[in-house]
């Protein structure tokens, strides 16, 4: 009888991933979120070559809307771990002055996501670019092979998926396409939490409930982080106990009410959940089906 | 902190023909488990519609049929599943067996008014193929016969013995609605004559696969680590046994032993490790051992071969063509394959062998298999890992195929090149020459031979010792028995690039004027060669030229129609991407080409 649990078989897996990924591409780059998902993956990263220092560096892709409290968290990972990190922000996007207030969530996300990935993958000639996304997260991404490749536009195209067997992986690819790989695919958000739990991964405090300055805006509950987000008439900031499940974007990032203030607060209030976690994303309410339609287009 | 409940994992998926209800079946279990989210459930509409849960592609749900395979995780206090939703339509086979690699069980629906279809036998060979030896069989749409015993006692001996034949060891019978929900997480008042388990229940109970810990140990090695100096580690999924500080190994295929000096998980130094596990060895010796080698216990130690009798599933639109090459993947283990001969093709609604010269997307053959080099591997049906491999196309780097090893034709071990005294240098710098083979490639009537001949010509008054290896003469005796087909055009170009090879080898500069109209043939011939013993020579004519030109009459023949696959009219000429030399035959004379290639020969 097989004493590893389904952590200890995750973890492996994810490793695996990390390691195929390291052999077989020239230039590969973690794409580093700053969220939960991404604080596991850097923490598998680091298992997957101790005692060598992982073979390469971490890329933050900043729409310049995150939380301040996740960039002061990103340059402290980067300190303590010591691997490179690379920040693009899209400089076109800063000129125009693209934001979600002034140019609505679906165009700033694009220019300033997007967009931004692109730029940066190209600028840098990033032939894999890893990523936290996990195929319980949303319907499209369930569809998602492990190793996703994308030509030379960045695009996804998913009627042409190459077959996927065992754990072996295509890593082949022509010159200027790219392969985004996914070394979390297997695992589901009460795993993601509980492995944090286990292997005491830090993770920025916003996922921890607190009195925090809220607006309720379009039935989110939005964070008010910096002066940029301009009440409407009758709109109050209100001190309210909430977390978040996610995080990107402040102005796009709903949060939850809630009590949960450490993690088995997390993990009991996850497991009685009754709503998925990217319902607090504004972003995946815009036209139907519109992950797929990012992702068709080079969106994470 | 809370400690992780220690869990196991079941990976299962779902397969069946198109219009059995396999989403449905799926959402619906979910749904009366109690499992689905709040938002989850809103988005299915009302009355619900429980396909909508695992359909996650536009054009799926605009079609309503299942294109790509489906993940979907869910937990109930038991247990943690993986199941993997797979299409039903046989285009979209390879999807499937992508699903069925990772899973330990397949749950199979049948319509009950339909029974046992051509599809169900499709996708129960593939389960078996690819290992899956438990099958439940779930008889779906009961509400629609009334919920008659007899139907379903009918379909479930016809299933078993299909399950029989194929080597599924056991099959466990389920009368379903999954529309309505029977006996899925509910046991159904309507079937009271069923006493066997649930869905759900059977689901939590039957075992998970299990972890190979008992049998003899192997990694494969996926990374060499080498942080500085003092440390060099091998890194891999410990796919089979248990390895702990001490344990006497062998690495493969070099067959070099040494000791175990230290085991490393992700934290650091562990005494010990078992099988599923990601870890880092250190041994004892220094011994080279590269990415896809394999570490192994002494005892039981796994075979090294190149040369394969294998199982293998079409997944690529361009057939599989014998002796043409391909990338070959088993784990972190790649080598260059060549399939030489088809044994027979299966048809997979029967079972039964068929003859077979190609095979289609979603066939399935049962060939012998040549690697450029030996490895360590273990028969699939003992060891997934070692066993299971990929066929990747050079060209288009599509995954072409997945395939299974059953057992080696010869060990490598018994393979010893004759040892030549005299070499090819050797006998090259005798005749004053660098011996080479100069591939000619271009359109019928493009004028390859023509050059060629001139070329052969002016390398005679400088002395040259040269062949001219021609593609009508070589046709009229060596190859007199191959036809035009795709097949043996392939065979035509692997016969001469291995003559031409054998005349470098004597010394000789060979000329090779063949139509060659595949990349990927001329890519094989190339890579007979060393580096500087092969240029490709582009003969660059307009189609229009040479069918004006047309000097055999072939293509006034072809567009009569009364020559088939006949390159440039009916079968494609691949242009070459990067050769040596580009021929264009309107902008000079045959002299002055010919010219340039003996200043090739001089100087490249």
């Amino acid at each position: 009888m097989s004493t590893l649990s389904t952590l200890d078989r995750l973890e492996a897996e994810s490793i695996h991933i990390l390691r195929e990924v390291a052999a077989n591409f020239e230039r590969p780059v973690l794409l580093y979120s700053i969220g939960k998902d991404s604080s596991v993956l850097l923490h598998l990263l680091l298992k997957a070559f101790r005692p060598a220092k992982p073979p390469m560096p971490m890329l933050h892709v900043d729409t310049t809307w995150k939380f301040r409290e996740m960039i002061e968290f990103r340059d402290r990972r980067a300190h303590e771990t010591g691997i490179k990190l690379i920040v693009h922000i899209n400089p076109d996007g800063v000129r125009d002055g693209v934001g979600p207030f002034t140019h609505g969530a679906s165009l700033h996300t694009e220019i300033m996501k997007t967009q931004a990935l692109k730029q940066a993958l190209d600028k840098y000639q990033f032939d894999a670019a890893i990523g936290g996304a996990r195929r319980d997260e949303e319907k499209s991404r369930a569809k998602e092979r492990v190793f996703s490749f994308r030509d030379a536009q960045h695009r996804w195209e998913p009627r042409r998926q190459r077959p996927e067997l065992w754990n072996v992986y295509n890593a082949r690819i022509h010159k200027g396409e790219s392969v985004r790989a996914f070394p979390l695919s297997n695992w589901t958000e009460l795993d993601v939490w509980r492995y944090i739990a286990r292997e005491n991964i830090p993770v920025v405090p916003l996922y921890f409930a607190a009195p925090r300055p809220v607006v309720e805006r379009d039935g989110l509950i939005i964070m008010r982080d910096d002066e940029r987000m301009v009440l409407a008439p009758g709109e109050k900031v209100r001190m309210e106990t909430v977390r978040f499940r996610t995080l990107g974007c402040y102005p796009l990032t709903g949060a939850v009410r809630s009590h949960a203030a450490n993690l088995d607060e997390i993990i009991a209030e996850m497991r009685d959940s009754r709503t998925t976690e990217r319902q607090g994303r504004a972003i995946d309410h815009d036209p139907k089906s519109s992950m797929e339609a990012k992702k068709r287009e080079g969106y994470f | 902190m809370t400690a992780a409940p220690t869990s196991d994992q079941l990976r299962f998926i779902t397969c069946g023909s198109v219009d059995d209800g396999k989403s449905t079946l799926l959402g619906r279990l979910l749904y009366d488990a109690g499992l689905l989210r709040d938002d989850e459930k809103a988005s299915l509409g009302d009355p619900p519609d429980f396909s909508r849960l695992l359909d996650g592609l536009a054009l799926e749900r605009e079609q309503g049929i299942t294109i790509d395979v489906a993940f979907r995780y869910f937990s109930t206090a038991r247990r943690d599943f993986i199941v993997a939703d797979c299409p039903g339509h046989a285009q979209y086979t390879r999807n499937m067996a992508t699903g069925a690699s990772t899973a330990s069980l397949a749950l199979v629906l049948v319509d009950a008014r339909k029974g046992v279809l051509t599809q169900t036998r499709r996708h129960s060979y593939i389960c078996a193929l690819l290992g899956i030896r438990r099958v439940v069989l779930a008889v779906n749409k009961m509400d629609l016969i009334d919920f008659d015993a007899g139907i379903f006692a009918r379909i479930e001996t016809e299933y078993r013995e299909l399950a029989a034949k194929l080597g599924i060891e056991s099959v466990t019978a389920i009368p379903l609605s999954a529309l309505e929900g029977d006996n899925l997480a509910l046991r159904s008042k309507r079937t009271p004559w069923y006493r066997g388990p649930t869905l759900l229940e059977f689901l939590e109970q039957v075992p998970a696969l299990a972890d190979a810990d008992d049998a003899p140990m192997r990694l494969p090695v996926q990374w060499v680590n080498r942080p500085d100096l003092d440390f060099r580690g091998y890194a891999g999924n410990l796919v089979s046994g248990r390895v702990a500080v001490g344990d006497e190994v062998i690495a493969l295929p070099s067959a070099r032993r040494t000791k175990v000096a230290r085991v490393l998980d992700g934290d650091g130094d562990v005494k010990n490790a078992v099988a599923g596990q990601a870890i880092t060895l250190t041994l004892a010796d220094e011994i080279d051992i590269a990415r896809g080698d394999v570490i192994a216990g002494t005892h039981d130690a796994p075979e090294v071969a190149d040369q394969f009798a294998a199982h293998i599933l079409w997944m690529d639109e361009a057939p599989l063509l014998p002796g043409r090459l391909y990338f070959f993947q088993l784990g972190p283990a790649s080598a260059v394959a060549r399939v030489t001969a088809i044994r027979h093709g299966i048809d997979v609604d029967t079972q039964e062998s068929t003859a077979a010269t190609r095979l289609e997307m979603n066939e399935v053959g049962y060939v012998h298999l040549s690697l450029d080099h030996a490895i360590a591997f273990e028969p699939y049906a003992k060891n997934r890992a070692l066993g299971g491999f990929v066929l990747i196309d050079r060209q288009s780097l599509a995954t072409s195929a997945c395939g299974t090893l059953d057992f080696a034709l010869r060990r490598a071990a018994n393979i010893h090149w004759q040892a030549l005294s005299v070499d090819r240098a050797a006998r090259a710098a005798s005749m004053q020459q660098h011996a080479r083979c100069m591939w000619f490639t271009g359109l019928s009537g493009s004028g390859k031979s023509t050059i060629a001949n001139q070329v052969e010509q002016r390398l005679h008054a400088l002395g040259r010792h040269t062949y001219l290896l021609d593609g009508d003469n070589v046709r009229h005796g060596l190859n007199r028995d191959l036809g035009f087909t795709d097949e043996d055009r392939v065979e035509n170009i692997r016969r001469v690039a291995e003559v031409a090879r054998l005349m470098v080898d004597a010394g000789l500069i060979v000329l090779v004027s063949f139509i060659s109209p595949f990349r990927d043939e001329r890519r094989m011939a190339r890579d007979l060669f060393g580096a500087d013993e092969f240029a490709e020579v582009f003969v660059d004519t307009p189609l229009a030229v040479c069918e004006a030109r047309d000097p055999k009459g072939l293509y006034a023949k072809a567009r009569a129609g009364e020559l088939r696959n006949f390159t440039g009219v009916d079968s494609p000429y691949e242009i070459p991407l990067d050769p040596e030399l580009h021929l264009r035959t309107e902008k000079e004379s045959v002299d002055a080409l010919a010219r340039h290639v003996v200043e090739f020969l001089k100087h490249g």
